[in-house]
């Protein structure tokens, strides 16, 4: 039948891409955590989705949390559940048992919860229900065989009413609930985990079971955040995107030209390594620039500065980027990374990404998540990250650091191998300075230059110029401006010397043409006698040898 | 609704049961407000009913006040009450509040805890 596919969607953000559509409509759903995990704000957020976003309006009937706390807590959150509550699109039914009060005097029945239960599903045309956390029954009623046989009562009755309904229950040790009632509720179950790694916590989710439908089988992280739960599929991802031919200039001319005269791809990733100060950020920044000129929007992740030292210091090179941040077209995200675990830094990010909607991101720099986790997860976390880019057409642009002795090839991440553009700022240290040279080490896909340029950070920028190459080996800074002026002193010594020669080599023909004129004048008067025409020839064959000398044939 | 008074569980009983034990024999005269609650007239509601009759005409004649609510007529009542169970016999007064589940047909537990058993 067609109602064992069908599906409730959550409105979770994420949730619904791992579960293929949402919760199994009609059928119970349980939620198990340990405590703090998050199982009620999922119950709660599932509900106000529902009523807001789905037209399905909901009950909440709660075991733990008076209602009046619930509204309380969740206000927090920006959900309103009093205006729900209203507008009658929300029933919390707060179900409160005190162990101290009840005791047991023979048979009996738990009709007065389903009672309850159908008359707040009545009161609202309720499709959702969410029962948090139905395990207190057990700590208030003294029968755990009548117990046991009524939840299963429960959730039958539950089904054939057709509504969906989310079963938060707490993790127990070694078993999904503390009561065992994953035996009842077979059609899903979703575990929710919050654990601390090397103090740092970190949410995750997995679905472990989905009766009937495939579905994602990983860890997937979440978070918890004011717009309440978010899980992101970031660990289900392919190398199924298309790439772009579509370029994205770097904001730097000569890059440009030196990436075969346009500048990065669009939806490629670009790593730039380098020493300290070696201008990475700077490279940085005027792609920033550039994207927002566009009018496209930049998102900066930033590990190491704040948002206004940022534009403080690249204004020190000419490069205003206030006006765009006023304008949102650039978002600054600083944060250092040892405020989250690495999952959380990676939701947090494609969370930016998502809602921003930017056509490049930066992150400044990737080195610094190394203090968070190990190079494997880093690498995970980056690889991850940059498919995600790649699949939405993002140019994403990472910088990192390497330490100086380190080998250029070489990051500490080693994430070199998933970028598609590599390029490598330097020092060279000689003659008591530091000058930077910058090199593109690959470029998949396009024409780039082999050569090394000098890479100086001006008040108009960063700017590329050819390093000097000659017989002295390759020159930069003051050694290649002082070299260069030896070689014009030189070259206008050379140029001096030529344009002597040739001034005495015109005196000369000048010379001799004079005197092969004179002769032919001479000959010319005494013509048709031998004496004169022997003279004659005589004095041709000298201005011959003298023609010879001076190197003009043209002379006789 | 007695809420913060787990802690105070055994020495509360304690004490009231002695007030109340010595409230019925020097005055008799304690009043009982109790409701019960059952869900349709199902046999073990019928069962509960008159179980509950009993009791109250053999302890308490003359001095208690009996409600029976079917939660299906009335769902809402069952909800301040917070009944969950069916039948439910609440006891509202004398405090503290107390919910008997199950048909009555065990009456030692009531007995002791409406603190009239000595009387008999």
């Amino acid at each position: 039948m067609s109602k064992e596919l069908s599906k409730t969607r959550t409105g979770v953000s994420g949730l619904d891409e791992i579960t293929g559509g949402g919760l199994p409509q009609g059928r119970p759903t349980l939620i198990c955590g340990g405590p703090g995990s998050g199982k009620t704000l999922f119950g709660m957020e599932f509900l106000v989705r529902g009523a807001r976003d789905f037209g399905e309006n909901g009950v909440f009937m709660s075991f733990e949390e008076r209602d009046t706390d619930l509204v309380q807590n969740f206000a927090s959150l920006g959900f309103e559940i009093d205006g729900l509550i209203a507008a009658e699109k929300l029933a919390i039914d707060y179900v409160h048992i005190e162990r101290s009060e009840i005791l047991e005097t023979g048979e009996f029945d738990l009709e007065g919860l389903f009672v309850r239960l159908g008359f707040a599903i009545d009161s609202v045309g309720a499709k959702r229900v969410v029962l948090d956390t139905i395990e207190a029954l057990f700590s208030g009623i003294p029968n755990e065989g009548i117990l046991r046989a009524e939840l299963r009562r429960l959730f039958r009755w539950l089904k054939e009413k057709g509504v969906t309904t989310v079963i938060t229950g707490e993790q127990g040790s070694g078993s999904l609930t503390r009561h065992g009632i994953e035996e009842y509720v077979s059609d899903c179950v979703i575990l929710l985990d919050h654990r601390m790694i090397e103090q740092v916590a970190t949410r995750r989710l997995r679905i472990v079971k989905y009766r009937g439908t495939s579905h994602g089988t990983n860890e997937y992280p979440f978070l918890i955040d004011e717009d309440g739960f978010s899980v992101l599929p970031i660990t289900s991802l392919g190398l199924t995107h298309k790439a772009d031919n579509e370029r994205v200039p770097t904001g730097i001319s000569r890059l440009d030209t030196m990436l075969g005269g346009k500048g990065y791809f669009r939806g490629s990733s670009i790593l730039v390594t380098g020493t300290a100060g070696t201008g990475k950020s700077s490279l940085a920044a005027h792609l920033a620039k550039s994207t927002c000129e566009r009018g496209e929007r930049c998102l900066y992740l930033a590990f190491e500065e704040s948002e206004s030292q940022i534009i403080r210091n690249m204004k020190s090179i000419g490069i205003d980027l206030q006006p765009y941040v006023e304008k949102e077209l650039l978002l600054f995200h600083n944060v250092r990374p040892t405020v989250f675990g690495l999952e959380m830094h990676l939701v947090i990010m494609s969370k930016l990404v998502e809602k921003f909607s930017p056509s490049v991101v930066v992150i400044d720099p990737i080195s610094n998540l190394i203090s968070i986790g190990n190079q494997g997860e880093v690498k995970s976390i980056l690889t991850r990250f940059v498919d995600s880019m790649k699949l939405k057409g993002i140019t994403a642009f990472f910088t990192c650091l390497i330490s100086g002795s380190k080998d250029v090839d070489e990051t500490e991440v080693g994430v070199s191998s998933l970028m598609d553009t590599w390029i490598s700022v330097q020092t060279i240290e000689t003659n008591g300075e530091r000058n930077r040279v910058l090199y593109v080490i690959k470029s998949r896909g396009m024409a780039h230059s082999n050569q090394v340029r000098e890479f100086i950070l001006s008040s108009k920028g960063v700017q590329l110029t050819d390093v000097y190459v000659g017989p002295a080996g390759v020159l930069t800074g003051s050694a290649r401006i002082a070299q260069e002026s030896r070689d014009r002193q030189a070259e206008r010594e050379y140029r001096e010397r030529i344009d002597g020669k040739k001034r005495e080599f015109e005196t000369r023909k000048l010379a001799a043409e004079a005197q092969i004129a004179q002769i032919r004048s001479a000959a010319g008067t005494g013509k048709g006698t031998g004496k004169f025409y022997r003279r004659g020839r005589r004095k041709k064959a000298v201005a011959e040898r003298t023609a010879d000398r001076s190197g003009s044939p043209e002379a006789c | 609704m007695p809420g913060g008074r787990k802690g105070l569980l055994m020495s509360a009983i304690k004490t009231t049961t002695e007030i109340f034990e010595e409230a019925a024999t020097r005055e008799g005269s304690q009043r009982f407000v109790l409701s019960l609650f059952v869900a349709g007239l199902t046999p073990r509601s019928l069962k509960a009913i008159e179980n509950a009759k009993e009791l109250c005409e053999q302890y308490l004649k003359g001095r208690y006040e009996l409600e029976i609510i079917d939660v299906y007529q009335q769902p809402e009542l069952a909800r301040e009450a917070q009944v969950i169970a069916a039948p439910t016999l609440v006891k509202h007064l004398p405090l503290p509040l107390q919910r008997f589940i199950g048909d009555l047909s065990d009456p030692e537990p009531i007995l002791i805890r409406l603190a009239v058993k000595n009387e008999s």
